[in-house]
């Protein structure tokens, strides 16, 4: 039987002004029916120019130059616009990344839905809002009647994926192309949403095409994975097959830069040096060849075809790495052997007191919910961050994670001075930050800074770097032009760019050198202590292990300490040595890392570390109902009691009671819950920090 | 990460054009190109437009020809020659003359002075209130911001033509009434749009980098939101400059601008058009001064355009 699907040395360019980018380059693959095809890469390596090729969605100045596209062996994509219609949506679906931007926010959902049906299918209008119920319903919708009159932005970003998925199905496609649809979502949801893809495609004998740069996502998700890699297909097989024996070097390194494995082992990261070729000047010979470990001089001038040991396994590389391979010279054949562990297992607790660099005492923080535009009345407070308390030593690295709007980042950010706290206690090398004021505190400002997420909002774009690098020491005062210089140089040297890098722009550097320069800019003023706010997630794999590991190299180097901001497990145990869970503004779990994550106290922790995609087939399938239900409730009324016993799967009366208090479960190790995971210890010499006083004053956010 | 399709937008394309990310690879490539400053790879993308290279042309052109021109070609446009009233164009008067004997082609040249004069200088005050009053209300936020924009509101409200027309019963509108007739309206749309740059400028990372770095306000508003907002301001002023233009041909046109025997390239289309349904076809009295409002305009707009994206640093080459 004929696949459903397929493309055979698709080829699709983009005219720039000046060039060509050569964005699909001869890439064949096919879609079984009732199968999932997962396709994985780093961005701009032309994933999701297939998935619009297929669609004939292109961006201005794109076409297909070559190749075919049969869908139930007929070709499709030589049709015109008006055939294409056709398919579009009713063929064929399509969920894009963000549904935010994806649904028309001055129509109901209800209307858009009904949309599609009506222009494919010969329906009434009454119809066509049945079948809108119908769908909404199947993807999982509550009260999906009555929603169907609300607008966008009435709906959370899992309920709105949930819309456009909705939208999708409406007409029965034979394939759904899904677009990275769990990127803009927190971990939780994108569980949730990417199970109801599984789901629905078990049902409704659907081919899905799962297009996305997260391992851990095809892993569980994918029948079989196509690799992709500068326009090319690198890799093709079966998942199982690919995770237990990727063939393609580049595979190879995708695997190792994660840092789940890394982690466990404690090593260093492996880092695939330098960047992904650019595509209008595509290199001759093999692309992956300039950073490729086991490149030899045939790869510099010979394009390898696309082949393998069997029809089911293809890799297009001449040295193919194998099972015999690795056995002798495995990942740290071409690195230098693992470094000093960064997570060593603390003996001591990261309660607040003299021990630790940074303690944070009853930090609260609410933000005033205001109404009108001119006399901005007070109606409400939001609750960002009730209560925490905790220390970070001096010389390591203490994790926040948790999902978006948990508090972790205001936190960060009131540590640094950007917010001001609604009370509690900053102690800072033993001194209270609040206190100091004036010309102390300017220079108090040296010592602790903090490092962006988006390295390119954070650069001013009129300011060459190194201007950049020299306004701290400017701004502060502190030595003359020459001596600013020199140490400008330096620290251009310790992240790793050029001298010559200081003439240029932020917009001439790549994501990765941008975030190196944004880290030089925060060691300019030699701090203790650095604030990381999300410092890698906006990075690739390959580009996001060599700043961890840069991290590190400087942190030895150094003798920095990091609070380390993020919402990925996985990059926070590798980093951390002591972690803390947050939720809707409270902190439910900390302690050392290997503890928090291996043996979780509270249910939270627990489902996070379940809903993480991890990068292994067999144990994604095993988790099968697990992670967090439902959805983050607004912090502007927080429930009362444990604030997650709305999504708690153990929860009971008490927890809606009473507020649960940070009890010790080990050495170091505290969670705030009722129904802990694991027997607390009851008499354990470590203080739990005095929570109870804080409560009060902790909640003044809910509106009578 | 991978949503954006790549090459939709420069900003993405980053990743893909330094090919390595080894400290050697790029020293390589910065060895290539020479580092240039911002106002020259600003003019490398303003030339790659020709359009506007071809409007900068014009303006030049239309400039001598209004300022140098009437040096070399003399003409009386003071004392009114009723004998020459309406002659066609001839050697002597190659655009011919309108009903009071004037030249035409002399007066194109003085009427462009006003015109230009007028639009520049209505634009440059206009600009300047509006940028520094929105860029306060902005900065400062809050009720003051409201209160202030408030302000701006109430003036957009208010009938304009109405008051213009009550002006030039009043005074005796020259070019010095005229600038400030068309500044006092035009400013309140500068105000909103550099107020709403302001606004997104405070809360722009670079900004707040420069709180954690210790740094004062002054000098966030002085090193990073100013030189930030400085490409809209230019632009601005540039179409404020054709706008002013066509709103004193308007004015000319409905006999409220500058008064006889000055007069602008509207107030010229207006008298023109009392001989245009008289049976002869007067062709010279409108065409002339129609098109050169409509050249001047365009010129100033396309310009304003290869500006903006003169100003965005993304689009610059690197």
């Amino acid at each position: 039987m004929a696949p459903l699907l397929e493309i055979s040395d698709l080829r699709t360019e983009i005219k720039l002004k000046q060039a060509v980018v050569h964005a699909v380059d001869g890439v064949s693959i096919h879609v079984e029916a009732g199968e999932t095809l997962g396709i994985v890469g780093e961005s701009g390596c032309g994933k999701t120019m297939t998935a619009l090729s297929i669609m004939n969605l292109l961006p201005v100045g794109g076409h297909i130059v070559g190749g075919s596209i049969r869908l139930n062996g007929d070709e499709i994509s030589n049709l015109d616009d008006e055939a294409m219609r056709d398919i579009r949506g009713n063929e064929i679906g399509m969920i894009f990344q963000d549904p935010l931007t994806s649904l028309n926010p001055t129509m109901t959902v209800g209307r858009q839905i009904a949309e599609t049906v009506i222009l494919h299918r010969e329906v009434t209008k009454e119809q066509a809002f049945d079948r809108a119920v119908e769908v909404l319903d199947l993807v999982g919708m509550p009260k999906a009647r009555e929603r169907i009159g609300d607008y966008p932005h009435q709906f959370s970003g899992g309920m709105r994926q949930r819309v456009m998925i909705a939208m999708a199905l409406a007409c029965e496609p034979k394939l759904l192309i899904a677009d990275e649809p769990t990127t803009a979502l927190d971990v939780t949801i994108q569980k949730q949403i990417l199970e109801l893809i599984d789901d629905l495609r078990r049902r409704l004998g659907m081919s899905v095409i799962l297009v996305t740069h997260d391992l851990g996502v095809i892993a569980g998700r994918a029948d079989r994975v196509a690799v992709m890699y500068a326009g090319e297909i690198a890799e093709t097989t079966a998942t199982g097959t690919l995770f237990a024996n990727p063939r393609h070097p580049y595979t190879e390194a995708l695997f190792n830069a994660l840092p789940d494995k890394a982690a466990e082992r404690q090593e260093r990261l492996y880092s695939i040096p330098g960047a992904p070729p650019d595509l209008t000047h595509p290199p001759a010979g093999c692309r992956f060849a300039p950073r490729c470990r086991h490149v030899q001089d045939r790869c510099r001038q010979e394009e390898p075809r696309l082949l393998g040991d069997s029809p089911d396994h293809r890799f297009a590389c001449f040295y193919p790495v194998g099972e015999a391979e690795r056995k002798g010279a495995t990942v740290t054949a071409a690195e230098p052997p693992p470094a000093a562990p960064p997570a060593a297992a603390p003996a001591a607790p990261p309660v607040t007191g003299n021990g630790s660099l940074l303690s944070i005492e009853h930090l609260v923080k609410n933000f005033a919910v205001t109404k009108g535009a001119v006399l901005q009345r007070r109606v409400g407070w939001l609750s960002a961050v009730a209560d925490v308390s905790f220390g970070v030593r001096k010389g390591e690295t203490f994790g926040l994670v948790g999902e978006s709007g948990c508090g972790k980042t205001t936190i960060g950010r009131v540590i640094v001075g950007l917010d001001k706290p609604t009370s509690g206690v900053i102690n800072f090398e033993g001194k209270d930050l609040a206190k100091v004021s004036g010309r102390a505190y300017r220079r108090q400002r040296r010592k602790i800074q903090f490092m962006f997420q988006d390295s390119y909002a954070s650069l001013d774009p009129r300011m060459r770097a190194g201007a950049i690098l020299r306004e701290p020491l400017v701004a502060q005062h502190i030595g003359s032009r020459a001596e600013q210089q020199r140490r400008m140089e330096e620290m251009l040297d310790h992240v790793g760019l050029p001298r010559a890098a200081a003439e240029r722009y932020p917009h001439e550097f790549s994501g990765g050198q941008r975030q190196r320069l944004g880290f030089a800019r925060t060691l300019m003023l030699s701090p203790d202590l650095i604030v990381a706010d999300e410092p890698v997630s906006a990075l690739d794999v390959s580009i996001q292990s060599q700043m961890l590991n840069l991290m590190t190299e400087l942190q030895r180097e150094l003798s920095l300490t990091y609070l380390f901001i993020s919402h990925d497990l996985a990059v926070v145990r590798y980093l951390s040595s002591d972690i803390g869970v947050m939720y809707l503004g409270k902190l439910v779990e900390i302690g050392p890392a290997d503890k928090v994550y291996g043996t979780p106290a509270h249910p939270y922790t627990k489902g996070l570390i379940d809903s993480a995609p991890v990068a292994d087939p067999v144990a994604e399938r095993a988790k099968v109902h697990e992670g967090v239900t439902g959805e983050l409730p607004s912090a502007i009324s927080p429930p009362s009691g444990c604030r997650f016993r709305t999504r708690c799967p153990f929860a009971q009366d008490l927890c809606a009671e009473a507020e649960p208090l940070l009890r010790p479960f080990g050495p170091g190790h505290l969670a705030a819950c009722h129904f802990p995971l694991i027997t607390p210890a009851p008499e354990l010499t470590v203080a739990a920090p005095a929570v109870a006083g804080g409560i009060a004053d902790g909640e003044p956010g809910a509106p009578g | 990460m991978a949503v954006i399709p790549p090459g939709a937008d420069p900003g993405h394309m980053d990743t893909a054009v330094i090919p390595a990310e080894t400290p050697e690879a790029i020293e390589a490539a910065i060895a290539a190109s020479k580092p240039r400053g911002l106002l020259r790879r600003g003019w490398e993308v303003f030339a790659e437009n020709k359009l506007a290279l071809a409007s900068l042309g014009m303006l030049v052109f239309i400039l001598l020809f209004c300022f140098i021109g009437p040096l070399i070609y003399h003409t009386d446009q003071v004392h009114t020659n009723l004998s020459q009233s309406l002659c066609p164009p001839s050697a002597a008067h190659p655009l011919g003359c309108d009903n009071l004997g004037y030249d035409q082609l002399g007066r194109l040249m003085v009427g462009g002075q006003t015109s230009l004069e007028v639009g520049f200088a209505a634009a440059i005050v206009a600009v300047l209130i509006g940028t520094l009053y929105g860029a306060f209300s902005g900065f400062i936020g809050g009720p003051v911001d409201s209160f202030l924009m408030r302000i701006v509101d109430a003036g957009l409200s208010i009938p304009y033509l109405m008051v213009v027309i009550i002006l030039s019963v009043v005074f005796h509108p020259d070019k010095l009434i005229m600038i400030f007739v068309i500044a006092v309206f035009y400013w309140l749309g500068v105000a909103r749009l550099v107020r709403g740059e302001t606004l997104s400028l405070r809360t722009r990372e670079y900004v707040q980098a420069v709180r954690v770095m210790g740094g004062g306000r002054s000098r966030a508003v002085v090193r990073h939101i100013v030189p930030n907002a400085i490409g809209t301001i230019i632009v601005q002023t540039t179409f404020a400059i054709a706008d002013s233009i066509l709103i004193l041909a308007g004015l000319g046109f409905l006999g409220l601008g500058v008064q006889a025997p000055a007069t602008d390239w509207g107030d010229m289309l207006s008298g023109g058009l009392t001989f245009l349904q008289s049976g002869t076809n007067y062709w010279w009295l409108i065409y002339p001064a129609g098109l050169a409002i409509i050249l001047t305009c365009i010129a100033f707009n396309f310009i304003g355009d290869a500006l903006r994206d003169a100003f965005e640093t993304r689009l610059q080459r690197r």
